[in-house]
Order: C-alpha cells, then structure tokens, then sequence
C-alpha cells in the first residue's frame, strides 16, 4: 500500500482507504440481524413443506400450539383478511402456503415462542396430511404436453416492480419470455463457412452468504410495522409489505443492520413478509432465523439449459449467433423474468454481428425458488458464447487472443439496439489478460490458458438519494441506505464526502440503513452502489459545500472564488475558518447543521430496462488450468481478471471485489451445484457437508487482478460498478481453459468426472 | 437439519457450568444439551461467534477451548467445564488490539467480517502452534474456516502479516 505523500488530506479518492467498518467487525462488535434483541422478543421457526407438489388436506397441530413456551402458530388459515400473495415479478406466492405446496421447503406452519428450543420442540409435534399432486421437478418436465401447470398463469398479476414491459403469460409453466432478433440469421447460416453448434446445462446454486436470512418483525398497532432484516434492498421490501399487509407505506419501518454477505440472496423480499405474520398473529416481536438448509431453499441461482449455434466465415470473422435458453425459475418467479432478460442480453456476447436471435424463458418447476446471485445471466451464458468463439478459432487457426481482437465491439458501438452503447475498452482488457497468463509462453501438456469476455447490463433502475449533515463541530454524517454486505459502500461513500467537503475520511460518520431516517435507494445490487447511490452522496456533499463557499465568502467579504476550501477550513491567502466557526457564524450560535441532497434519476427516458443499462459491466477473465487425465482432477494455476472501473475510488476495495468475485466464479465452475431429485423434487445435497463451497484448500496457484481506469464511466469521477464481472469471467475462462485442455465440457461445473468424460470423447472421437 | 427436538417431559436436572472466559471466571447452570454457541452468544453475551452452517464446516462459530479452536455449534457448553475459553472479545485490550487483529484490517482480510471472529481465532491457535507458517501452512490450517466474501487470498497475507507481528517485525511493514 503507497501513499503519495505529497497529496493535500483532503485528496480522499483514489486511495486505500481503511474500511470504516473494520474496527468493529475485527472486534466481533458489528451487529448482524441475528445479534440484535428487540424487548419482548419471540423466536419463531418454520415447519416446511416435505412434499414438493401437493394439496394440504389437514394440519393438526397436535397440541403445538399449546406446548410449554409456544405464544403463536400461523397456518395459511390466519390470512383470509389479506391478499397473501407477494413477488416483486409477479404476484405468485403466498407467504405461507394455502391449500397447495409447490415445493419441499415451502413454510406451511410458523411457531412463535419464549425461547428458540420451545419454537424447535414444537416442529416434532405438528403433522400434516398432504395429498401428492404430480411433481415436475425439472425443465423438461415441466415444458412436457400433458405437465400440470404450477400456477394458474393467467390469472397472475404483475408485482411492483415487473418493470420488464407488458406482462403476457399464457396457460402453462412459462413465467417469463424474452425475445430479440435482428438481421437474417437463417440466411447467414445457411451461407456460412463455419457453424458451431451445441447444448449446454448450468446448475442451480446456493449464494452462500455466510449469515442466513434473519428477520425480526414487530408489529406495533394496528397499522404499524418495524422490521430489522438482513436485506439488500429495504425500500423495496417496505413498499412490498405496505402493499401485502394494506398499510401506508411511512408505516412500515425497515432497519438494516450489518449483512453477513448478500450477493444477492438477500435481494428483493425474502423472509419478511412471513416474520410480519406472526408477529402480527402473537401481537409480540418475531425473529426468524434461517438455518442454513433453510436459506437453501429459501433462493438460489437459477438452473439452466441452453441451445447456441454460432456462425462465421472461414477467416475467423463473427456473423450470426443464435440462442434460446430456459432457465428453472423453481416455484415462484422470485426475480427470474430479470434473470431472463439479462440471460438473454448474455448471450450474443459482445461481438460485431450482423444478426442475432435469442429467446430465453423462466419456467415454473416443483423446486426451490430462484433468483438473483452475482452475475446472474451473464455467469449462465457466457460460459457457453465463449466455448463456442474457441471453437470456431480452432477450426480456422485463430487463437482465443486473435479471435477476439478481429471480433471484439469498439468502445461506442451499440450493444443492444436502443439500449447504451459500448463504454469499455474490451480488446485492451483482453490484451491485459493474456500478458498476465505468458499467453505466447509454451505450454505441458494437459495444460489449458483461456481467456473471456463477456458484458453485463448493470446499475438497475437509477434512482438512489442521499443526505450529508455537516456538524456543528465540522463531522459530517451521511445518510444513505446502501445496505452494507461487505463490498464497503459506506467506505467508499465517507471518501466521496471528504473529498468534496475537503475534510478528513476519519470525520465522515455513515449510519446504516432504516428507512425512517435514510433516504430512498432503490436497491443495493447489480454493482450500483458507487456509481449511483455515490453519485447522489457526490451531490449532496457538493450542496453543503456551495453553502460552505457562500457563508465564507460572507465572512471573509470577498468573492467565492477567492476563498478555498481545504482541510476543513475555509482559506484566503493564508487566512482559515474552520467549517465549526463558520457554521456558527451563519447560525449566530454553536449548534444548527448545514444539509445537502443529492438525487440521482433517469437522465433521459423512463430509466427502463430496456433503455438502459447505467453502465457494462466488464466480464473478463483469464485461467491456466492444469487437468490430471487419469481422474479428470483441475488444478488451476493461474486465475486473472480485469476491474475495468472507469476510475477506482478505493484500489482496495476494488481489488477485493474481485478476488472474491473470482473465487465465488471458481465455485460456479468446478463445484457448486444444488441436487434437486428429478422425481421428488427434494434438495439433495442441503447442508455444507454435500454441498461443496470453495476453501482455502481450492485456491488457485497465483491469482492476478488488473484494475483498468479509463475515466469512461458515469459514476463519481468516472467511476463504474465492479464486483459481478469477475465471477462470470472466471467461470467461462475456467471452461475455456479446460477446452484448451482437452476437455470441452457441455455441463458445469467441471467435477472430475465430467472433466475425465470430456477428455475421452474428444480422444475417442480424434481416434475415430 | 442439527436442530434440538427432544421434547423434554420434564425439565432435565441443571448442570453448574465453571470455565474461565476470556481470563474470567464464569458460573452458570445449564442444561444438558445445551451447545456452547448459543450459551456464549444469548446467555453470555458473546456475540462475536456466529452461526452459520451448523455443522462444523464453515468455522463461523470458532472460539479456543484450552487454546485449541473447536466448532462451538457442535460443542455441548459442558465439554467447557473446568476449561478456559476464549472468543474475539477476549483479544483486544484496553481499546489496544490485537496484533492479529490489526493485521487483518491492514490487509484487508474481511469484507461482511462474518467469517472474521473464526478466522481470526483460528489464526491465533495457528500461531501459537507455528510462529512462521508458510502460506500453504495457513492454507491447511485454516481450511476448516470458509470466507464467501474475500477469496482467501487477504486472509493468508494477513496472517503472515500478523506472525511477523507477533515476533516483533518492525511495527511499521507495509508503510
Ligand atoms: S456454524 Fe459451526 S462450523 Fe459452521
Ligand atoms: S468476510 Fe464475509 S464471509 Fe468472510
């Protein structure tokens, strides 16, 4: 770590840094949800549905509710004065089941309690009879002619935030479709010299942040809601259960503490609306922990399958890509038609085309519910684009560099008709790819390098606003509800303060988020933080300071542009008032605050997904693997990935996104995957036991991260999001790798077997 | 999954738990399938232990049993009796952190820091046992503790940043 020394103390940006949370979290002091007692509090827990599709017939609760401790018991019988269904997509899902389960997992029964082993006894004493209903468990299933239909689609209503355009399902498991087409893809394939064609599959993941879904729910009158939750986007779970439970939505209070990890587990609406219940039923405060096998079931990343064909000229020249996919949306929709459509968006990749053609469905299946993990969409699809660009390479002797550097998008060209056109430097970012793999350098055999590149529309919908009190003492406290996950938002964001505010990092104090006393952001997620919450921190910070300027120029009796603001203190030629004297100076007392706004909102158009993205996020990455042909084992010896930030307001912070970023893609590609029973319809692997999350033991030989700053994004001081590129990156380089190997796989993630299969097939086909 | 549902007719007969903790000593009773975690966390106040997989995986919920790192989820509170155990509140004094402590801020071995009171634990037990370790040391030690957040990568930099902490390196490395 290198400070320039000569830099003024104000100069915060573009510095490490240290985390402004770390004193606390180093000291085990930082309080998660599950370390926060509310007076009164109950602990709840759930029984869960072991039946994947079935009709209720009879809940006995054989004396739980009567049992030593136990205050409440919720069933589905309890919500007949509310519409129970909820789901920002759609309104698809009760928040405890009615009549009918539609997968193993799903609550059927909440108990509150005096004490969690009261709550954990009275599970073993409720019995429920069910009646099997046929279970489609997986894509195929579920699409068959004859399926049963999970929902009744038509019937389904759009949740508050669809925000994907007109809403029209028809009869059948088919949730979500997305569709684009351009140019004349039979045409060009048909006249093609060279086509590529295949299918492919990628599991449903487990996020695993490492706290589980934990909500504590009070409900305080009639018509009052205080919530504490371990959510990533409190503003949207209030306006959700303002609308489930019918109260104004000032009424519903959402805190949020310290985040054990989000990555986008804790996105959206997740254990909330069921906390609420029964919390409203025992008329006392309730906590729901998850347990982690819970959790599991509680969202995941979407399972998928996937047809590609690729088709380009014999010199190695890109034409035409055609792709439909189908992703396992589980029970309920959950955030799936956005993982649709950014699936969709995935799959061309960011080459020049002169026709593309991509349908992507979410469909309904008797399993978990899906929906947003890091880099959802483009870690699906991605994986598959590339595989394929390789292989046209090898058929006309271009390398993965080469073919690359001839196809590649430029910086201002349009990615997506109507949508923001290119505002990276791909090729540049490639090219730093494969110096940091030696590409050129000769290689042993079963040994693999391959790179990828792939785009991701990112920022979400861009309305975020912030507030920056400066003190009466000159400390400035920032309100923003960034939720904290771990990706150091409010650190990054008490640097922008500084900045502006020319005063030192130490100085700037970022409470959490409580929707009561921080002002709106729509979400945290989708690398936006920095560049859009950071932008309306940017804006804030920059009112206080024209009110600093102006009441200084009126101290000192001189024009603005006179004085200068510089380590809190207002200077001319020498002469300095501190922010504390002159804040009394305007006051006429010690005491008062001087408060700036900041807003961020569509600059232009409606901000829609389909008029977006805020900004592409890069996907690249690079891998060296190392394949043992007698047992298909991959040892990676090299990982590489580019932050192509626009401008990196804390390197180390950027640095850990990525490190992390990567690892989580190292998961996705040779581990990670949720084994759901295709007849049953039950989650296999559910604990950490059977299902493999990477430990030390799995880190690469060398890990590289290069940070990229060109100054092109729309964020403070050009800077753009980060922290999702790298795990879709490192998965495809990873396949790319392994294909450069020997081994091209069709499925992830790369187990031994898999891998050892591939190497025979090609081995057999090449003696064939 | 590990959840406790023995349904009890009768309260079982309470236990007097003695250990030391974090240099104190501690009275309380107890019941018999009482886990450690939940007794250091909701009755003890020691929230800095977390749980997470419940399973004795994810080492979360390490504290030091007699200076040896034990999965507390899994650890039934009696097996602390006549012991000392010591958890993430017990490491820094008087406002002073500890080197570990300082190390992984340093290096930035946390991100969400729920991983980080195991972690950090465990890397104490670590170098207790072995002052220098090599990085594929730590790798093996630490393999029973998962971070979701980091990659690892910082972690291991970290506690060899805090050996050389610990044997009086200059107190200024990295400036
Ligand atoms: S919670 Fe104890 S090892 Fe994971
Ligand atoms: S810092 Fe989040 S799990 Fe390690």
């Amino acid at each position: 770590m290198s400070h320039a020394t000569t830099a003024p103390a104000s100069e915060a940006v573009g510095r490490d840094v240290p985390r402004i949370d770390a004193r606390i979290k180093a000291t085990g002091e930082a309080k998660y949800a599950g370390d926060l007692v509310v007076p009164g509090m109950l602990y709840g827990r759930v029984w869960r549905s072991p039946a994947a599709h079935a009709r209720i017939v009879r809940i006995d609760l054989n004396g739980a509710d009567r049992a030593p401790g136990v205050v409440a018991v919720l069933t589905g019988a309890d919500l007949s004065d509310i519409d129970p269904r909820y789901g920002h997509a759609l309104k698809d899902r009760p928040l405890i089941a009615i009549d009918t389960v539609r997968f193993a997992g799903e609550p059927v029964v909440a108990v509150a309690a005096e004490t969690q082993a009261a709550a954990d006894d009275a599970m073993a004493l409720i019995d429920v009879e069910f009646a099997d209903l046929p279970v489609v468990a997986t894509i195929d299933a579920a699409l068959a002619e004859d399926a049963p239909h999970l929902h009744d689609t038509a019937a389904l209503t759009p949740g508050l935030f669809h925000g994907l355009g007109k809403l029209t399902l028809e009869p059948g498991n088919v949730c979500y479709h997305h569709a684009f087409a351009r140019g004349d893809v039979d045409a060009l394939f048909a006249a093609a010299d060279i086509v590529v064609e295949g299918e492919y599959e990628f599991p449903a993941v487990y996020q695993y942040a490492m706290e589980p879904h934990t909500t504590i729910a009070e409900w305080i009158s009639d018509d009052e809601i205080v919530v504490h939750s371990s959510c990533q986007h409190p503003f949207l779970v209030r306006a959700e259960l303002a609308d489930l439970f019918g109260v104004p939505v000032a009424n519903v209070r959402i805190v949020v503490p310290y985040l054990g990890g989000g990555f986008g587990s804790k996105s959206y609406t997740k254990m909330e609306p069921l906390t609420v219940a029964l919390a409203r039923k025992a008329k006392r405060p309730v906590r729901i922990a998850n347990r982690v096998d819970e959790s599991m079931v509680t969202t995941r990343r979407h399972g998928m399958k996937a047809w590609m064909r690729t088709a380009a000229t014999r010199d190695g020249t890109l034409l035409a890509r055609e792709a439909r996919a189908w992703f396992d949306t589980g029970a309920y929709a959950d955030n799936g038609p956005r993982v649709v459509a950014t699936g969709a968006d995935a799959a061309p990749g960011p080459y020049r085309w002169e026709a593309v053609k991509v349908d992507a469905w979410g469909v309904y299946t008797n399993t978990s519910p899906a929906g947003s993990y890091r880099a959802f969409g483009a870690t699906h699809l991605q994986w598959c684009g590339e595989l394929q660009v390789d292989e046209i390479g090898r058929r006309c002797g271009l390398d993965a560099v080469a073919m690359r550097e001839r196809n590649l998008l430029e910086p201002g060209e349009s990615v997506r008709p109507g949508g923001k056109p290119l505002d990276a430097d791909l090729k540049g970012d490639i090219r730093k790819v494969a110096a940091a793999l030696d590409w050129d350098a000769p290689k042993a055999p079963h040994v693999g390098r391959g790179v990828s590149v792939g785009l991701l529309a990112a920022g979400a919908h861009p309305v975020s606003t912030a507030f920056v009190r400066l003190e009466a003492d000159g400390t400035a406290t920032l309100l923003v509800s960034t939720t904290e996950v771990g990706q150091g938002a409010r650190t990054v964001f008490s640097q922008i303060v500084a900045e502006e505010l020319a005063m030192p990092v130490a100085r700037v104090k970022v409470p959490g988020g409580d929707t009561d006393k921080t002002p709106y952001d729509r979400s945290t997620g989708a690398s936006r933080s920095t560049t859009l919450a950071g932008m309306a921190v940017l804006r804030a910070a920059r009112e206080v300071r024209e009110q600093l300027a102006a009441i200084a120029a009126r101290v000192f009796g001189l024009p603005e542009a006179a004085i200068e603001l510089r380590a809190g203190a207002a200077w001319h030629e020498g002469e300095a008032v501190d922010y504390p004297a002159l804040i009394a100076a305007h006051f006429g007392m010690v005491g008062g605050e001087l408060m700036g706004r900041g807003e961020v909102r569509p600059d232009k158009g409606s901000g829609s997904y389909a008029e977006g993205p805020v900004f592409w996020e890069v996907c690249v990455g690079g891998v060296e693997a190392e394949i043992d042909p007698e047992t298909g084992q991959v040892r990676l010896r090299k990982v590489v990935t580019v932050a192509d930030v626009g401008k990196a307001l804390n390197p180390k912070l950027v640095e850990a996104q990525e490190m992390g970023g990567s690892m989580q893609g190292i998961g996705n590609a040779l581990y990670e995957e949720m084994l759901f029973d295709p007849h049953t319809g039950a989650l296999q692997n559910a604990t950490l036991f059977d299902y493999h999350v990477p430990t030390f033991a799995d880190l690469p030989d060398a890990f590289a991260s290069n940070i990229v700053e060109n100054g092109d994004g729309p964020g403070p001081y050009g800077a753009k999001g980060v922290g999702e590129g790298a795990l879709a990156g490192t998965t495809a380089a990873v396949a790319t790798a392994l294909a450069d190997a020997g081994a091209v796989l069709d499925a992830l993630p790369a187990t031994p077997e898999r891998v050892w299969r591939a190497l025979r097939t090609r081995r057999d086909a090449a003696a064939d | 999954m590990a959840v406790e549902t023995t349904a009890p007719a009768q309260a079982p007969a309470l236990r007097l738990l003695r250990m030391t903790l974090n240099g104190r000593p501690v009275e309380l009773e107890i019941a018999p399938r009482e886990l450690l975690l939940p007794v250091l966390r909701d009755r003890l106040g020691m929230k800095g232990a977390k749980l997470s997989c419940d399973v004795q995986v994810c080492g979360a919920c390490t504290v030091l049993l007699d200076g040896v790192p034990v999965s507390s989820c899994t650890t039934l509170a009696y097996e602390a009796d006549g012991k000392s155990v010591e958890t993430i509140e017990g490491l820094a004094h008087d406002g002073r952190l500890h080197p570990i402590q300082a190390a992984f801020i340093e290096c930035g071995a946390f991100q969400c820091g729920f991983c980080t009171s195991g972690m950090i634990l465990s890397t104490k037990a670590l170098l207790a046992e072995t002052a220098r370790p090599t990085r594929d040391e730590i790798a093996a030690y630490l393999s029973g503790n998962i971070c979701r957040c980091t990659g690892y990568w910082n972690i291991i930099t970290a506690v060899e940043d805090a050996a050389g902490r610990l044997a009086g390196d200059g107190e200024e490395e990295g400036a």
